[in-house]
């Protein structure tokens, strides 16, 4: 695996994998989504400001910050969700798998990049309908391979046993940490290269949230992940690496174990010291 | 101090009593309604009544199953042509409009909605029945589908726009399009608002009088298709209603019932409908 290291900024984790810092750059391959000065503008108030920052394929990688920070609104830009706001635009670069996300079809890109919501957002049909929705989106027409890769959605998202009984009642009946597994399960299973969860734990009991990441942590060998959360104790326990955003601009970005451990910045330091925010 | 202690007690006890009351008086009147139309229209009630031609005046019996028949066919005529037309405007106001051109339609609908119903009758009369030179089942159906537009356009903006957003962008971020996504998840979700307010819309124009007296004018007789004058219930009643004899004004009063009967029947069948499908 070759490194060309910008500015001698680089970092190498344990495993000799290449990882990466603000001025860092790691080879081609290994790199699912690269922003660049990115900066993003609601009308005329900008909230973004030259994000740079490169996710990684098949690691975790956990953004953090104080509310209103921009860290959702970043997350927004990777599946191009924010175009549902009018007014809302967003300037610089972002290459997917070296492809120019800002100019590819917005509903081409979202079948290859998921999303999870804060909350639970199942839609009124049956749990079944729910994960097969995005199939049937995509041109499945049902019949023993629609059943089967609903089936494996579920299995994916644990939660196959608690509902294969009941696959055909409404996906409502389930409880909040159920819908928001069956939301992971739903988006799973058109098979995103990249899935974006954002905040998906803050509207669950711990016991959920636990085993939302522990369903995260089984994922990262398939999918590339990137989530939003405030917890930092979850971001240190599931994520590989982690950026923190302030006030619009991503202040350091690392492997968690050093933002965490020894940050480079002090507005990090105050931040997971609970300082402010 | 005591002196306003008591009165303000006074004023809020006063006020309390003003308003149970007034919601009393309004429940009292619709109970009202329905019990004197019971009473007087019961007793000519019969199977004869729903299955028999009027008979001429001064003869006993006879029934009105060609009004009932013709009002039946007169809202298929106005719901075919009403509603979707309602519906889909709606649904263009909820999800793709703008500022202006939406400004503008909300606006005319709600203007739409006040032009009393005569006006659409002689706007019907005009545009159908002079160029045709007779009266017809299609123009006062045209007449009452003209009514029913702007009633569909709104309930249906207003129930698509109370499905959250958090659902629409659920299916967008599968790759669903954005009609895709209206068609298989917003309107599903506001479904049961819009059949409530659709039902609604027709119970409104099945009692509409004015607009039909010079659009389907009326009928002693079946009309078969759609391009002959027809009876209607409401007319019907006000034809009976004003006539001078005794037998005929009972028999107002019992198509008063039917057509309320039906209206409700309709009503509670829509809504069984609806919250049996949302069970799933």
């Amino acid at each position: 695996m070759t490194t060309s290291e910008a500015g001698g900024a680089a970092l190498v984790n344990q495993e000799g994998r290449p990882a990466q810092s603000l001025g860092g750059t790691v080879a081609a391959d290994d790199v699912k989504m690269r922003v660049s000065g990115l900066d993003f503008y609601y009308g005329p108030k900008q909230t973004l400001f030259g994000v740079n920052l490169q996710v990684l394929t098949n690691r975790i990688t956990a953004l953090i910050g104080p509310s209103g920070c921009g860290k959702s609104t970043f997350l927004r830009t990777l599946n191009r969700m924010y175009e549902t706001v009018p007014h809302a635009r967003a300037e610089g670069e972002i290459l997917f798998d070296n492809e120019d996300l800002l100019a590819m079809d917005p509903v081409a890109l979202r079948r290859r990049v998921g999303m999870v919501f804060q909350r639970p957002n199942p839609f009124p049909k049956s749990i079944f309908d729910n994960i097969a929705y995005g199939l049937r989106v995509n041109g499945s027409h049902g019949g023993a391979a629609l059943k089967e890769k609903v089936e494996k959605s579920l299995r994916r998202a644990a939660l196959w046993d608690e509902v294969k009984d009941q696959l055909h009642k409404s996906a409502y009946a389930l409880s909040g940490g159920q819908q928001q597994r069956l939301c992971i399960a739903r988006a799973l299973a058109v098979d995103p290269e990249v899935l974006l969860l954002d905040e998906p734990c803050s509207a669950l009991d711990p016991i959920a949230t636990a085993k939302i990441e522990e369903l995260l942590y089984s994922l990262q060998d398939q999918c590339t992940l990137i989530i939003v959360t405030h917890n930092m104790q979850q971001a240190a326990r599931v994520a590989d690496f982690t950026g923190f955003f302030l006030l619009g601009k991503l202040i350091e970005y690392n492997k968690t174990e050093i933002i965490f451990k020894t940050p480079a910045k002090k507005e990090t330091e105050d931040y997971i010291t609970g300082r402010f925010g | 101090m005591l002196w306003r202690n008591t009165r303000r007690k006074f004023v809020n006890y006063f006020m309390f009593s003003m308003t149970g009351l007034c919601a009393l008086v309004t429940v009292g009147v619709l109970f009202f309604i329905l019990g004197y139309l019971v009473w007087n229209g019961g007793s000519s009630l019969s199977w004869a009544f729903l299955t028999h031609l009027p008979t001429p005046v001064g003869e006993r019996g006879g029934g009105m199953a060609n009004a009932i028949v013709g009002s039946a066919k007169l809202l298929l005529l106005a719901s075919a042509f009403g509603i979707p037309i309602g519906f889909l405007g709606g649904v263009y106001l909820a999800e793709f409009g703008g500022r202006a051109f939406p400004f503008v339609v909300r606006y005319t609908a709600d203007l739409l909605n006040g032009v009393p119903s005569i006006v659409m009758g002689i706007f019907a009369y005009t545009i159908v029945v002079l160029p045709m030179k007779h009266f017809s089942t299609f123009a006062g159906g045209l007449a009452l589908g003209v009514m029913m537009i702007p009633i569909a356009v709104r309930t249906t903006e207003e129930a698509l726009r109370t499905v959250p957003l958090v659902l629409r962008e659920g299916a967008l971020a599968l790759g669903a399009s954005k009609w895709k996504t209206i068609a298989t998840v917003v309107v599903p979700a506001a479904r049961k608002g819009i059949v409530t307010g659709i039902i609604l819309d027709i119970a409104r124009v099945a009692g509409e009088t004015a607009p039909l007296l010079f659009t389907a004018f009326s009928n002693r007789f079946w009309s078969p298709g759609w391009n002959q004058p027809t009876a209607s219930l409401p007319v019907m009643v006000y034809t009976y209603a004003i006539s001078p004899y005794d037998d005929w004004h009972k028999q107002a009063w019992a198509a008063g019932l039917v057509l309320l009967t039906l209206v409700l029947v309709a009503n509670v069948a829509a809504k069984l409908f609806v919250s049996g499908r949302t069970a799933h």
